[in-house]
């Protein structure tokens, strides 16, 4: 590889490249993101490579490893170009048949088709499938065509393209007007605008300043910053170069968490790349314009996400946030002025700079500019990375995209913001998803996550648990959050037990709102969200724990028993022979029954009962 | 065994100098790099030992009470020694909620641990983490950074079997 020098460089390499790649090439794409990679990719990689040597395709067929498609529900995912024909769940012994129809006789497998779950269709293109359709995927649209490994393929797509109209064509000043105008915010959770947080830390008088990439993603079932950074890893470097520009900085970090192996690997990859090229390092391309950036691997903390405490742990500290009075843009990791921004913030610059800002404010709201790449996972058919423009209805995303509830389930909440966020009942499912409708309701926007919750979800017990995890990752140092906390999750450990009392709600909103009020962080201030918006719409949930002892979802194990229905009970045994604790007993064809003194609630039968026979009591 | 017991009793093999110090190269030897340096000795050792520690902070120069802090605070590290295979369990929200919990209760009564606890023979420390990033093959365990999805308490316990036969 050698060093691009010029704009001019830049240009011949990508015109070369564009004209080796025959858009009507034979080219298999195959998804090696985290998901698709423990269902199995790599054996289904080796199994098509050595299928294609036997039948003397080498040479004739590209095999291209990429980063998350994100149709997550339906990995090991493979598409076969230049039609784009989807084969949904491959698994190695389905290849020599792939090999021999689809790639060496153009004919399509039907039976491995993937088949809509509404309209019962097989679809045989990528781009007819629902799932991906009904999208519009401006941040992850790249990522089934880049191998994250090859700098080329980034390229190829007019990868950096917005960083060499940046470096020759604008000043620092008119490249952060560009991101005000697009009223691109923060996708991380705060939605701060982003044109604006630049244009402040470049004014803060100082020497060095800093770029930073947030990529610690610790909301649980939040994983769209794990997929850019695995599977486009460059868009995001682009992002952060011409950041630097804009502000002045010429050091930046990626601050990964330690969950992350893969995405560590990809984003090393893509630096060393970068500066092969001379994209990264001194004089990039020629422009006078010097950046470096470095890695840096987080250490399993929650806490670490929240901006001053993930600027200790880069100073190898312990990730303890500071009071805010003084944001990070103006002293920030060394007392510097630093700039941090998500990864998907990040991803959206270059496209930004290429299509114009007037474009990107075009989608959206009129407050919550561009697209988000949501996360949608639980209790939903089609699990997966969805990203859709600001202000989509979350009926859309959950029923059109997202198929639904599987095992005629009943839709009960969808939560969103994570830990900080709140729960959305189902007579607000046709709200428009963005930054001030969620804010309204009790919740919030928070990173994408998305999770969906069917009729054996308790509400009160989701508190609990989201209490106990924030408990866990408290830094400890203030006490509204450090002890609040505690105290929230006691009461509601004991309202889970069947040991609520008169008056344990109001004293969960008394404490809630001294915890949210007093806390030095947005840990503590927002912990008691999740509390308070299920106080809020599930009332009634609460109110039967604390008094009727009882939990209607069928979770808090000391409040409900399982009972079979004799009557839809058809005695087909399958409890029996499911229950790990022989708590069944019947003959076939009879009524069966369950002994509640052995019976440990694992929920087994009451989730292998085809009848819906066994009742939640 | 309680975990101090189990220090005291694992093996005390000579510090691996030679290791320690290409970590510390690698890192160009910078406090700032602290977290990473302690990743590259839980690499070697499966868990933070005192005699490696010692080395280290007398190498940066750094308190025995900054590392020891540290390594309390952030989740990747142990200041005792674990089992061979290192079971997460995820309880992150989308796993929690199609039954993770379920999973970790099932592997404590098999293994006969609790969460955050090793097997008396050494071969099974288990973890929770809220979250891996694979919330489609939910519920998910790992062994050893190895991902096992789409489990129910049945699939968990018969993979941990495996392991268990495994030398």
């Amino acid at each position: 590889m050698s060093k691009l020098q010029s704009q001019k460089d830049y240009e011949k390499l990508r015109g070369q490249l564009e004209k080796e790649r025959d858009p009507e090439r034979l080219l298999v794409s195959l998804c090696a993101g985290s998901g698709c990679g423990a269902y199995g990719t790599q054996e289904v990689r080796e199994a098509l490579e050595q299928e294609i040597s036997k039948n003397g395709l080498k040479g004739k067929v590209e095999v291209k490893v990429t980063g998350c498609h994100g149709f997550c529900e339906q990995g090991p995912i493979m598409v076969i170009h230049p039609e784009g024909i989807f084969y949904p769940k491959v698994k190695p012994k389905d290849i020599p048949e792939i090999v021999s129809e689809t790639i060496v006789n153009q004919k399509v497998i039907k039976d491995k088709l993937y088949k809509d779950p509404v309209s019962k269709k097989r679809i045989s293109k990528e781009e007819d499938v629902p799932f991906y359709s009904r999208q519009h995927r401006i941040v992850l649209g790249n990522n089934g065509i880049i191998d994250p490994s090859k700098i080329d393929d980034y390229i190829a797509v007019d990868g950096y393209s917005a960083l060499i109209k940046v470096l020759f064509s604008m000043s620092p000043e008119e490249v952060i007007a560009a991101v005000k105008t697009s009223g691109l915010r923060g996708r991380g959770g705060g939605g701060f605008p982003t044109g604006i947080k630049w244009e402040t830390c470049r004014k803060v008088h100082g020497d060095t300043r800093y770029v930073m990439c947030n990529a610690d993603e610790g909301d649980p079932g939040a994983y769209m910053d794990r997929s850019v950074l695995e599977g486009n890893p460059h868009s995001v470097l682009e992002g952060m170069i011409i950041g630097a520009y804009a502000i002045g900085s010429h050091h930046g970090f990626i601050y990964v968490r330690n969950e992350y192996p893969l995405a560590v690997k990809n984003i090393g990859i893509a630096i060393h790349q970068a500066e092969e090229y001379g994209l990264l390092g001194e004089n990039i391309l020629g422009s006078g314009f010097d950046f470096a950036v470095k890695i840096s691997r987080g250490g399993g903390a929650f806490i670490c996400g929240e901006s001053t405490a993930l600027m200790r742990s880069l100073e190898g500290k312990i990730g303890r946030p500071r009071a805010k009075y003084i944001h990070t843009v103006e002293k920030g990791y060394r007392d510097n002025p630093s700039t941090l921004n998500n990864v998907e913030t990040w991803a959206n610059v270059p496209v930004i700079i290429n299509k114009g800002a007037e474009w990107y404010a075009s989608l959206g709201t009129e407050k919550s500019k561009g697209t988000k790449v949501f996360s949608l996972v639980g209790k939903v058919r089609n699990t997966g990375l969805v990203e859709v423009p600001m202000g989509t209805p979350l009926r859309t995303i959950i029923y059109d995209i997202g198929g639904g509830i599987p095992k005629k389930r009943k839709f009960k909440a969808v939560q969103t913001g994570g830990p900080s966020g709140g729960c959305i009942p189902e007579d607000l499912l046709d709200m428009p998803v963005d930054y001030q409708s969620l804010a309204e309701v009790g919740s919030m926007m928070g990173s994408g996550g998305m999770i969906v919750m069917d009729q054996d979800t308790c509400m009160v017990d989701l508190a609990r648990f989201f209490l106990e995890f924030l408990q866990e990752e408290s830094c400890g140092q203030c006490i509204p959050c450090r002890e609040g906390i505690k105290r929230l999750l006691e009461v509601l450990t004991d309202i889970c037990a069947g040991n609520g009392k008169d008056g344990d709600i109001e004293l969960l909103e008394e404490l809630s709102g001294t915890v949210s009020k007093l806390s030095l962080c947005a840990l503590g201030g927002t912990a008691p969200n999740p509390v308070m918006s299920t106080i809020r719409y599930f009332r009634k949930e609460y109110e039967a724990h604390i008094y009727d002892k009882k939990c209607p979802a069928g979770v808090c194990k000391e409040l409900f028993h399982y009972e079979i229905d004799e009557e839809k009970c058809n005695g087909c045994h399958i409890c029996f022979l499911r229950c790990p604790q022989e708590a069944i007993s019947g003959e076939k064809k009879g009524p069966h029954t369950i002994d509640q003194e052995k019976c440990i609630k694992c929920s087994i039968c009451y989730e292998s009962c085809k009848l819906d026979a066994i009742a939640i009591k | 065994m309680t975990a101090i017991e189990r220090e005291r009793s694992a093996k005390q093999e000579p510090v691996d100098t030679a290791y320690l110090d290409s970590v510390l190269e690698r890192n160009r030897e910078d406090p700032e790099n602290l977290i990473m340096i302690l990743q590259d000795v839980t690499a070697r050792y499966n868990y933070l030992p005192k005699d490696a520690l010692t080395y280290v902070t007398d190498r940066l120069n750094l308190p025995m009470s900054l590392i020891y802090g540290a390594a309390t605070f952030y989740k990747a590290f142990s200041l005792t020694p674990r089992g061979k295979y290192v079971i997460n369990v995820c309880l992150g929200t989308a796993c929690h909620v199609r039954g993770g919990g379920r999973i970790m209760e099932s592997l404590e009564e098999k293994l006969d641990i609790s969460k955050g606890g090793t097997t008396e023979d050494m071969k099974f420390t288990l973890e929770s983490v809220r979250c891996l990033g694979c919330c489609a093959l939910g519920p998910v365990i790992t062994v050893n950074e190895k991902a096992h999805g789409g489990l129910d308490r049945k699939k968990a316990l018969k993979l941990v079997e495996q392991y268990e036969a495994e030398a």
